[in-house]
Protein backbone atom coordinates (compact mmCIF):
# COMPACT_ATOMS: atom_id res chain seq x y z
CA UNK A 1 0.00 0.00 0.00
CA UNK A 2 1.57 3.26 -1.10
CA UNK A 3 1.56 6.54 0.81
CA UNK A 4 -0.54 8.05 -1.97
CA UNK A 5 -3.23 5.38 -1.71
CA UNK A 6 -3.37 5.90 2.08
CA UNK A 7 -3.85 9.65 1.51
CA UNK A 8 -6.44 8.85 -1.11
CA UNK A 9 -8.36 6.64 1.30
CA UNK A 10 -7.98 9.17 4.15
CA UNK A 11 -9.41 11.95 1.98
CA UNK A 12 -12.58 9.87 1.43
CA UNK A 13 -13.28 9.31 5.13
CA UNK A 14 -16.27 11.29 6.44
CA UNK A 15 -14.15 13.05 9.11
CA UNK A 16 -11.73 14.39 6.53
CA UNK A 17 -14.53 15.63 4.28
CA UNK A 18 -16.33 17.23 7.24
CA UNK A 19 -13.18 19.03 8.43
CA UNK A 20 -12.38 20.14 4.90
CA UNK A 21 -15.86 21.50 4.32
CA UNK A 22 -16.34 22.98 7.79
CA UNK A 23 -16.83 26.71 8.00
CA UNK A 24 -15.12 27.34 11.34
CA UNK A 25 -13.53 24.16 12.69
CA UNK A 26 -10.69 24.14 10.15
CA UNK A 27 -9.89 27.79 10.89
CA UNK A 28 -9.98 27.11 14.64
CA UNK A 29 -7.53 24.20 14.27
CA UNK A 30 -5.31 26.38 12.06
CA UNK A 31 -5.38 29.15 14.69
CA UNK A 32 -4.41 26.69 17.45
CA UNK A 33 -1.57 25.41 15.24
CA UNK A 34 -0.22 28.92 14.70
CA UNK A 35 -0.60 29.84 18.39
CA UNK A 36 1.61 26.91 19.41
CA UNK A 37 4.42 28.82 17.66
CA UNK A 38 4.25 31.36 20.46
CA UNK A 39 4.27 28.74 23.23
CA UNK A 40 6.14 25.71 21.95
CA UNK A 41 8.66 27.19 19.52
CA UNK A 42 8.98 30.29 21.71
CA UNK A 43 10.06 28.38 24.82
CA UNK A 44 12.20 26.02 22.72
CA UNK A 45 13.98 29.09 21.31
CA UNK A 46 14.88 30.16 24.87
CA UNK A 47 16.24 26.68 25.67
CA UNK A 48 18.27 26.61 22.45
CA UNK A 49 19.65 30.09 23.09
CA UNK A 50 20.70 28.95 26.57
CA UNK A 51 22.51 25.99 24.98
CA UNK A 52 24.28 28.50 22.71
CA UNK A 53 25.28 30.64 25.69
CA UNK A 54 23.26 33.61 24.43
CA UNK A 55 20.71 34.02 27.21
CA UNK A 56 20.05 33.07 30.87
CA UNK A 57 23.74 32.22 31.21
CA UNK A 58 23.52 32.22 35.02
CA UNK A 59 20.79 29.57 35.05
CA UNK A 60 22.08 25.94 35.11
CA UNK A 61 21.32 24.18 31.82
CA UNK A 62 19.78 21.20 33.63
CA UNK A 63 17.38 23.57 35.39
CA UNK A 64 16.36 25.21 32.11
CA UNK A 65 15.79 21.77 30.58
CA UNK A 66 14.05 20.34 33.64
CA UNK A 67 11.69 23.27 34.19
CA UNK A 68 10.96 24.28 30.59
CA UNK A 69 10.91 20.92 28.83
CA UNK A 70 7.45 19.96 30.18
CA UNK A 71 6.03 23.13 28.56
CA UNK A 72 7.90 22.43 25.34
CA UNK A 73 6.63 18.83 25.24
CA UNK A 74 3.04 19.89 26.03
CA UNK A 75 3.15 22.62 23.36
CA UNK A 76 4.68 20.19 20.89
CA UNK A 77 1.85 17.71 21.46
CA UNK A 78 -0.78 20.39 20.78
CA UNK A 79 1.17 21.40 17.69
CA UNK A 80 1.38 17.81 16.41
CA UNK A 81 -2.31 17.08 17.07
CA UNK A 82 -3.47 20.30 15.38
CA UNK A 83 -1.00 19.65 12.56
CA UNK A 84 -2.30 16.11 12.06
CA UNK A 85 -5.86 17.47 11.89
CA UNK A 86 -4.80 20.03 9.27
CA UNK A 87 -3.25 17.21 7.27
CA UNK A 88 -6.36 15.07 7.77
CA UNK A 89 -8.52 17.87 6.31
CA UNK A 90 -6.57 17.80 3.06
CA UNK A 91 -4.36 14.70 2.71
CA UNK A 92 -4.02 14.66 -1.08
CA UNK A 93 -3.24 18.35 -1.44
CA UNK A 94 -0.63 18.05 1.35
CA UNK A 95 0.81 14.86 -0.18
CA UNK A 96 1.56 16.67 -3.41
CA UNK A 97 2.82 19.85 -1.78
CA UNK A 98 6.61 20.26 -1.93
CA UNK A 99 6.72 22.67 1.01
CA UNK A 100 4.78 20.16 3.11
CA UNK A 101 7.21 17.39 2.17
CA UNK A 102 10.17 19.64 2.99
CA UNK A 103 8.55 20.48 6.31
CA UNK A 104 8.13 16.80 7.22
CA UNK A 105 11.74 16.07 6.28
CA UNK A 106 12.95 19.01 8.39
CA UNK A 107 10.84 17.79 11.34
CA UNK A 108 12.59 14.42 11.19
CA UNK A 109 15.97 16.19 11.16
CA UNK A 110 14.90 18.27 14.18
CA UNK A 111 13.99 15.01 15.98
CA UNK A 112 17.37 13.45 15.11
CA UNK A 113 19.12 16.59 16.40
CA UNK A 114 17.31 16.31 19.75
CA UNK A 115 18.09 12.60 19.98
CA UNK A 116 21.78 13.12 19.24
CA UNK A 117 21.99 15.92 21.81
CA UNK A 118 20.37 13.89 24.58
CA UNK A 119 22.42 10.78 23.92
CA UNK A 120 25.77 12.59 23.70
CA UNK A 121 26.41 16.11 25.07
CA UNK A 122 23.51 16.15 27.54
CA UNK A 123 24.63 12.89 29.17
CA UNK A 124 27.60 14.75 30.62
CA UNK A 125 25.65 17.88 31.49
CA UNK A 126 26.94 17.76 35.09
CA UNK A 127 30.38 18.66 33.72
CA UNK A 128 29.15 21.88 32.04
CA UNK A 129 25.84 22.60 33.74
CA UNK A 130 26.99 25.95 35.13
CA UNK A 131 29.10 27.07 32.16
CA UNK A 132 27.77 30.41 30.89
CA UNK A 133 28.74 29.21 27.40
CA UNK A 134 28.24 25.42 27.02
CA UNK A 135 30.72 23.25 25.05
CA UNK A 136 30.74 23.14 21.26
CA UNK A 137 28.46 20.12 20.83
CA UNK A 138 25.73 21.67 22.96
CA UNK A 139 26.06 25.01 21.17
CA UNK A 140 25.88 23.18 17.86
CA UNK A 141 22.71 21.30 18.89
CA UNK A 142 21.09 24.60 19.93
CA UNK A 143 22.09 26.36 16.71
CA UNK A 144 21.00 23.47 14.47
CA UNK A 145 17.66 23.35 16.26
CA UNK A 146 17.09 27.11 15.76
CA UNK A 147 17.95 26.90 12.05
CA UNK A 148 15.73 23.83 11.57
CA UNK A 149 12.74 25.42 13.32
CA UNK A 150 13.13 28.61 11.31
CA UNK A 151 13.12 26.44 8.17
CA UNK A 152 10.11 24.44 9.42
CA UNK A 153 8.12 27.64 10.06
CA UNK A 154 9.14 28.99 6.65
CA UNK A 155 8.17 25.79 4.82
CA UNK A 156 4.89 25.65 6.73
CA UNK A 157 4.00 29.24 5.91
CA UNK A 158 4.74 28.59 2.24
CA UNK A 159 2.46 25.54 1.94
CA UNK A 160 -0.47 27.58 0.51
CA UNK A 161 1.87 29.35 -1.92
CA UNK A 162 3.22 26.33 -3.79
CA UNK A 163 1.59 27.48 -7.04
CA UNK A 164 3.44 30.83 -6.92
CA UNK A 165 6.81 29.14 -6.64
CA UNK A 166 6.61 26.07 -8.79
CA UNK A 167 3.91 26.54 -11.41
CA UNK B 1 -6.91 63.66 4.93
CA UNK B 2 -9.07 61.06 6.66
CA UNK B 3 -7.67 57.82 8.07
CA UNK B 4 -9.26 55.86 5.25
CA UNK B 5 -7.63 58.15 2.67
CA UNK B 6 -4.28 57.65 4.40
CA UNK B 7 -4.73 53.86 4.28
CA UNK B 8 -5.70 54.02 0.61
CA UNK B 9 -2.72 56.22 -0.15
CA UNK B 10 -0.41 53.72 1.63
CA UNK B 11 -1.87 50.73 -0.16
CA UNK B 12 -1.62 52.35 -3.60
CA UNK B 13 1.75 54.04 -3.09
CA UNK B 14 4.34 53.11 -5.71
CA UNK B 15 6.34 51.04 -3.16
CA UNK B 16 3.32 48.92 -2.30
CA UNK B 17 2.18 48.51 -5.88
CA UNK B 18 5.69 47.25 -6.67
CA UNK B 19 5.56 44.92 -3.64
CA UNK B 20 2.23 43.43 -4.66
CA UNK B 21 3.43 42.80 -8.18
CA UNK B 22 5.78 40.20 -6.69
CA UNK B 23 3.61 37.28 -5.54
CA UNK B 24 6.14 35.87 -3.09
CA UNK B 25 7.07 39.03 -1.21
CA UNK B 26 3.94 38.96 0.99
CA UNK B 27 4.46 35.34 2.18
CA UNK B 28 8.17 36.00 2.74
CA UNK B 29 7.46 39.04 4.93
CA UNK B 30 4.66 37.11 6.68
CA UNK B 31 7.18 34.33 7.42
CA UNK B 32 9.64 36.79 9.00
CA UNK B 33 6.69 38.13 11.02
CA UNK B 34 6.03 34.56 12.28
CA UNK B 35 9.70 33.96 13.13
CA UNK B 36 9.55 37.13 15.21
CA UNK B 37 6.42 35.77 16.89
CA UNK B 38 8.23 32.62 18.04
CA UNK B 39 11.09 34.59 19.61
CA UNK B 40 8.64 37.03 21.21
CA UNK B 41 6.70 34.07 22.67
CA UNK B 42 9.81 32.73 24.37
CA UNK B 43 10.86 36.13 25.72
CA UNK B 44 7.38 36.84 27.11
CA UNK B 45 6.54 33.39 28.47
CA UNK B 46 9.81 32.69 30.29
CA UNK B 47 9.05 35.70 32.51
CA UNK B 48 5.27 35.21 32.74
CA UNK B 49 5.65 31.52 33.65
CA UNK B 50 8.06 32.57 36.38
CA UNK B 51 5.57 35.14 37.71
CA UNK B 52 2.98 32.37 37.81
CA UNK B 53 5.36 30.26 39.92
CA UNK B 54 5.93 27.87 37.01
CA UNK B 55 8.88 27.36 34.73
CA UNK B 56 12.19 28.64 36.12
CA UNK B 57 10.77 29.21 39.60
CA UNK B 58 14.15 29.19 41.34
CA UNK B 59 15.35 32.25 39.43
CA UNK B 60 14.59 35.87 40.36
CA UNK B 61 12.06 37.27 37.85
CA UNK B 62 14.13 40.45 37.48
CA UNK B 63 17.13 38.39 36.28
CA UNK B 64 15.03 36.44 33.76
CA UNK B 65 13.45 39.65 32.50
CA UNK B 66 16.90 41.21 32.05
CA UNK B 67 18.03 38.13 30.08
CA UNK B 68 14.89 38.15 27.93
CA UNK B 69 14.91 41.92 27.33
CA UNK B 70 17.09 42.01 24.16
CA UNK B 71 15.04 39.17 22.64
CA UNK B 72 11.79 40.91 23.57
CA UNK B 73 12.89 44.23 22.07
CA UNK B 74 14.52 42.64 19.01
CA UNK B 75 11.51 40.49 18.16
CA UNK B 76 9.12 43.40 18.77
CA UNK B 77 11.07 45.62 16.35
CA UNK B 78 11.08 42.87 13.69
CA UNK B 79 7.35 42.26 14.17
CA UNK B 80 6.49 45.96 14.02
CA UNK B 81 8.53 46.54 10.84
CA UNK B 82 7.24 43.44 9.02
CA UNK B 83 3.75 44.04 10.43
CA UNK B 84 3.72 47.56 9.00
CA UNK B 85 4.65 46.21 5.55
CA UNK B 86 1.98 43.48 5.76
CA UNK B 87 -0.57 46.08 6.83
CA UNK B 88 0.34 48.37 3.93
CA UNK B 89 -0.25 45.55 1.45
CA UNK B 90 -3.94 45.41 2.37
CA UNK B 91 -4.50 48.64 4.29
CA UNK B 92 -8.03 49.35 3.04
CA UNK B 93 -9.17 45.78 3.76
CA UNK B 94 -7.96 46.13 7.36
CA UNK B 95 -9.64 49.52 7.74
CA UNK B 96 -13.01 47.76 7.63
CA UNK B 97 -12.02 44.83 9.90
CA UNK B 98 -12.96 45.15 13.56
CA UNK B 99 -10.36 42.46 14.37
CA UNK B 100 -7.61 44.71 12.98
CA UNK B 101 -8.51 47.58 15.33
CA UNK B 102 -8.83 45.16 18.27
CA UNK B 103 -5.38 43.84 17.39
CA UNK B 104 -3.88 47.34 17.35
CA UNK B 105 -5.51 48.17 20.68
CA UNK B 106 -4.36 44.86 22.27
CA UNK B 107 -0.84 45.36 20.94
CA UNK B 108 -0.71 48.90 22.29
CA UNK B 109 -1.98 47.73 25.69
CA UNK B 110 0.38 44.71 25.74
CA UNK B 111 3.45 46.85 25.03
CA UNK B 112 2.47 49.60 27.48
CA UNK B 113 1.59 47.03 30.16
CA UNK B 114 4.88 45.16 29.64
CA UNK B 115 7.05 48.25 30.01
CA UNK B 116 5.13 49.82 32.90
CA UNK B 117 3.17 47.65 35.34
CA UNK B 118 4.81 44.33 34.46
CA UNK B 119 8.30 45.81 34.65
CA UNK B 120 7.44 47.31 38.04
CA UNK B 121 6.24 43.94 39.40
CA UNK B 122 9.15 42.01 37.87
CA UNK B 123 11.78 44.29 39.40
CA UNK B 124 10.03 44.52 42.78
CA UNK B 125 12.22 41.94 44.55
CA UNK B 126 10.90 39.82 47.41
CA UNK B 127 8.22 42.27 48.46
CA UNK B 128 4.51 42.07 49.20
CA UNK B 129 3.97 43.99 45.95
CA UNK B 130 5.41 41.07 44.02
CA UNK B 131 3.77 38.41 46.17
CA UNK B 132 0.36 39.96 45.58
CA UNK B 133 0.65 41.06 41.97
CA UNK B 134 2.85 38.45 40.23
CA UNK B 135 0.04 36.16 39.17
CA UNK B 136 -2.50 38.78 38.07
CA UNK B 137 0.27 40.57 36.14
CA UNK B 138 1.31 37.42 34.30
CA UNK B 139 -2.31 36.55 33.52
CA UNK B 140 -2.98 40.03 32.10
CA UNK B 141 0.25 39.87 30.07
CA UNK B 142 -0.56 36.43 28.61
CA UNK B 143 -4.18 37.45 27.90
CA UNK B 144 -3.14 40.62 26.08
CA UNK B 145 -0.63 38.76 23.91
CA UNK B 146 -3.17 36.01 23.25
CA UNK B 147 -5.58 38.67 22.07
CA UNK B 148 -2.91 40.10 19.74
CA UNK B 149 -2.24 36.62 18.34
CA UNK B 150 -5.89 35.68 17.91
CA UNK B 151 -6.93 38.91 16.19
CA UNK B 152 -3.73 38.78 14.14
CA UNK B 153 -4.71 35.33 12.90
CA UNK B 154 -8.30 36.49 12.30
CA UNK B 155 -7.35 39.38 10.00
CA UNK B 156 -5.47 36.96 7.76
CA UNK B 157 -8.55 34.86 7.09
CA UNK B 158 -10.44 35.33 3.82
Amino acid sequence: MSLLSICDWLAMTPGSVALHESRYLYLIVLTVHVMTLFVFVGIAVMLNLRLMGVTMSRVPVSEVVGRLLPWIVAGFLVMVISGLLLFYADPLEKYGNLFFRAKMGLLVLAGVNVWVFYTTAYRRVVEWDLDPVPPGRARLAGGVSLVLWAAIITAGRMIPYQAYWFD
Amino acid sequence: MSLLELFQWLEYSSLLVAMRSSPWLFPVIATIHLLGLAVLGGAVLVVDLRLLGLGLSRQPPAQLARDAQPLLLGSLVIMLLTGLLLFMCFATKYYYLTAFWVKLASLFLAVVFTFTIRRRVVTAGETTLRAMWSRPTALVSVSLWASVLLTGRLIGFP
